[in-house]
């Protein structure tokens, strides 16, 4: 598959398709982080994680309807308040889904994986009703637009730096949150021993809302970002979610590196062999392979070492 | 007094029994006579999803082992049944236009000069037919043995499940040539000479669908009135007993994934027949997790539940796509978290709680009536 291309050449494909499969790598850290956190820490299938990122890229798109029509002069800015709409509308949806449903079902989570799937359904449809069935898309602000040449032939479009960029600081803030500040210790303590942390005080019920709300606003979140790439359509959610929870479970669904390593792999995997492979070729290899790797290896490629 | 127990076990056989004659009645011969062909055909189609709704009582009811990737061998079976369908359909004298007759039409639109090799054994009903049960059954025995022996259960084995059924899509789609596409395997005809696109047929079809159905339920009540059953359920409420008693744990959940898959095939192939095509958007993740609620409404742990189940949430399916479409998605979405979070045992279930014991009642008032010293008749023989 490498003939007919000179070695600069496959250099330069190489280092674009890399940088595509960086995008990719941004938008699923981002869903995949979410995901991590209700999946990985909480136990809970949540099917409609990809429906609550789609609630992100509509109130984002909303946001940017909105501000150019009413302050035009703020545009440029639009952004960033979209981003954190987003988070709290998808966290709050997130909360108020915890207490109507999730918490009585923490102990059959194949039951949760059905019951959340319905969710999904009702959000799709809701979207469908409300914005319509075409994929809307926003406008993207000047500087956000156009690309750095890096050589002749390697050319990086600014939004996918923008994305990458912030798809590190969100990693940073999230770390900071789960291991580094005390809420993020007692949400651990809950997870690793839920009786023992009730004894010690700690309220548990709030904690898993509150959980459950933090991974369902970064969902929001990635939806924000995932604007910024692609366009969004009502069940565009869908079409993420089966990826997503593969690149958790590959990672090793208790551990956040693992997490940011598998969808790195992944990514990287997909975008590279799309260019010489045809699209669905290359994608139904790397599902493939990390399905194999997963029979092979069921925990995931990071196992936390975690006494129970 | 012994006699108490002995009545309800045989009380509880007879219900099962009484239940399948009222299910064959009501398929056999109340449906064909109130419906007219149109909608016994639709029925038809119904009922070949209640094959993969029975296939999920055996392994999501009695063994607690959730798939998310029955559409896979649903689909894999109607393909083999569509691809010898497709291969009589395209004789070298029924695609004398094409430029390359003697093949299907995709393919020559896809530019193939010759049959794939894995279409040439196809050309034989046999081999199509065994192919039907055996290549979903075997493809479930190398999923089930790679996951099962490693202790993968529960959610992971339904998330993998699904990306199966995700992989099984994109690849159907994206190998044009060798699948029909996105389309499907279209524009059958004849099965052996017999046009399966007349009304007769039709009917035939249902009927030998409805049989096929009824048999399968027997073999799944035999099943589960087996040792095997009564070990899939203890399986399933402790896994950790069984296999400290010596029972190897993965074999069994590698059978009973095997005989859903089987089933779930079966009634892949009564589609294709019936339907008269087949195509991946049978065989992904949405079809997939809308089988399992075919089963989870009708009941998960009752056989004759899941076939009642899948009949009126696909007939809800139709009046409701018809009239309201936009409604479906909601009634759909709802259906899901109302059966998880409201009655998790579904039909059967509401039936066992609210009409099985009035039934009872009445049934026991009328045998409490002779004199004493007169002999007792059970109360099923009444029933019967």
């Amino acid at each position: 598959m490498f003939e007919g291309y000179s070695l600069a050449e496959l250099g330069s494909i190489f280092a674009m398709q890399g940088f595509a499969g960086l995008i990719l790598f941004s938008v699923f850290v981002l869903m995949a982080l979410g995901l991590a956190i209700i999946f990985g820490q909480m136990g809970v299938i949540n099917m409609a994680h990809g429906e609550f990122m789609i609630l992100g890229a509509y109130v984002t798109y909303l946001c940017s309807t909105f501000i150019s029509n009413y302050a035009p002069a703020l545009f440029p800015a639009y952004f960033f308040v979209a981003m954190i709409l987003a988070f709290f509308a998808s966290g709050a949806l997130g909360m108020l889904v915890e207490w109507g449903m999730i918490r009585f079902l923490y102990r059959r989570p194949l039951d949760t994986l059905l019951a959340t799937w319905g969710l999904s359904l009702i959000l799709q449809q809701i979207f469908r009703s409300v914005f319509g069935a075409r994929e809307v898309g926003v406008v993207l602000p000047d500087w956000l637009m156009g690309s750095v040449a890096v050589t002749d032939t390697i050319e990086v479009p600014i939004n996918g730096l923008f994305v990458m960029g912030l798809t590190i600081a969100i990693t940073v803030v999230i770390y900071a949150v789960m291991f580094r500040s005390r809420w993020g210790q007692g949400v651990r303590a809950v997870m690793q021993n839920r009786v023992m942390a009730g004894a010690v005080g700690i309220n548990t019920e709030k904690v898993d809302r509150y959980t459950f709300g933090l991974g369902c606003g970064i969902a929001g979140v990635a939806g924000s970002a995932f604007t910024m790439v692609g366009s969004t359509g009502p069940t565009s959610g869908q079409l993420y979610i089966v990826d997503t929870f593969l690149v958790v479970v590959f990672g090793g669904a208790q551990s956040l590196i693992g997490t940011i390593a598998s969808a790195f792999t992944i990514s990287q995997a997909q975008s590279t062999m799309e260019f010489f492979l045809s699209g669905s070729t290359a994608k139904v290899l790397t599902l493939l392979t990390v399905v194999v790797i997963l029979m092979l290896r069921p925990q995931g490629l990071f196992v936390l070492k975690v006494r129970r | 007094m012994t006699r108490t127990p002995q009545t309800s076990f045989l009380g509880r056989i007879d219900g099962d029994i009484a239940g399948i004659l009222l299910l064959a009645a009501l398929l056999i011969v109340i449906l064909p006579l109130g419906l007219d062909i149109f909608r016994l055909n639709m029925v038809g189609k119904y009922l070949t999803y209640a094959f993969v709704a029975l296939g999920l009582v055996l392994c999501w009811g009695s063994a607690g082992i959730l798939s998310l990737g029955q559409g896979i061998f649903f689909g894999i079976g109607g393909y083999c049944m569509a691809m010898f369908l497709k291969l009589e359909a395209s004789s070298p004298e029924a695609t004398k236009i094409q430029s390359t007759p003697g093949i299907p039409d995709f393919m020559d639109w896809n530019q193939l000069k010759e049959l794939p090799w894995f279409w040439e054994p196809f050309h034989s009903l046999t081999f199509a037919t065994v192919a039907v049960v055996a290549v979903p059954a075997l493809l479930a025995f190398i999923v089930g043995l790679a996951m099962f022996k490693r202790r993968v259960g529960g959610v992971y084995f339904a998330i993998i499940t699904q990306a199966f059924a995700a992989i099984l899509t994109i690849l159907i789609v994206g190998q044009q040539g060798y699948t029909g596409g996105i389309n499907g395997i279209t524009d059958l005809r004849t099965l052996k000479g017999w046009d399966i696109r007349t009304d007769e047929a039709k009917l035939v079809l249902y009927f030998v669908n409805a049989a096929l159905l009824i048999g399968c339920i027997l073999l799944c009540l035999y099943v589960r009135r087996s040792k095997l059953g009564r070990i899939l359920v203890a399986l399933r409420d402790k896994e950790d007993r069984v296999r400290f008693s010596g029972y190897d744990v993965a074999s069994f959940k590698i059978f009973v994934f095997c005989f859903a898959a089987a089933l779930s095939a079966v009634g892949g192939a009564m589609f294709t027949l019936q339907v008269g095509f087949m195509s991946p958007s049978f065989v992904g993740i949405v079809p997939s997790i809308e089988m399992v609620i075919y089963c989870a409404v009708g009941g998960r742990l009752s056989l004759l539940g899941a076939v009642y189940g899948t009949l009126l949430v696909n007939w809800a399916k139709t009046m409701l796509s018809e009239s309201f479409p936009e409604l479906w998605l909601f009634a759909m979405g709802a259906l899901f978290i109302g059966v998880v979070m409201v009655f998790p045992n579904g039909l059967a279930g509401l039936y066992q709680q609210f009409i099985a014991p009035k039934l009872r009642r009445l049934t026991t008032r009328r045998t409490d009536a002779p004199v004493a010293g007169a002999p007792i008749i059970p109360p099923h023989t009444a029933a019967d």
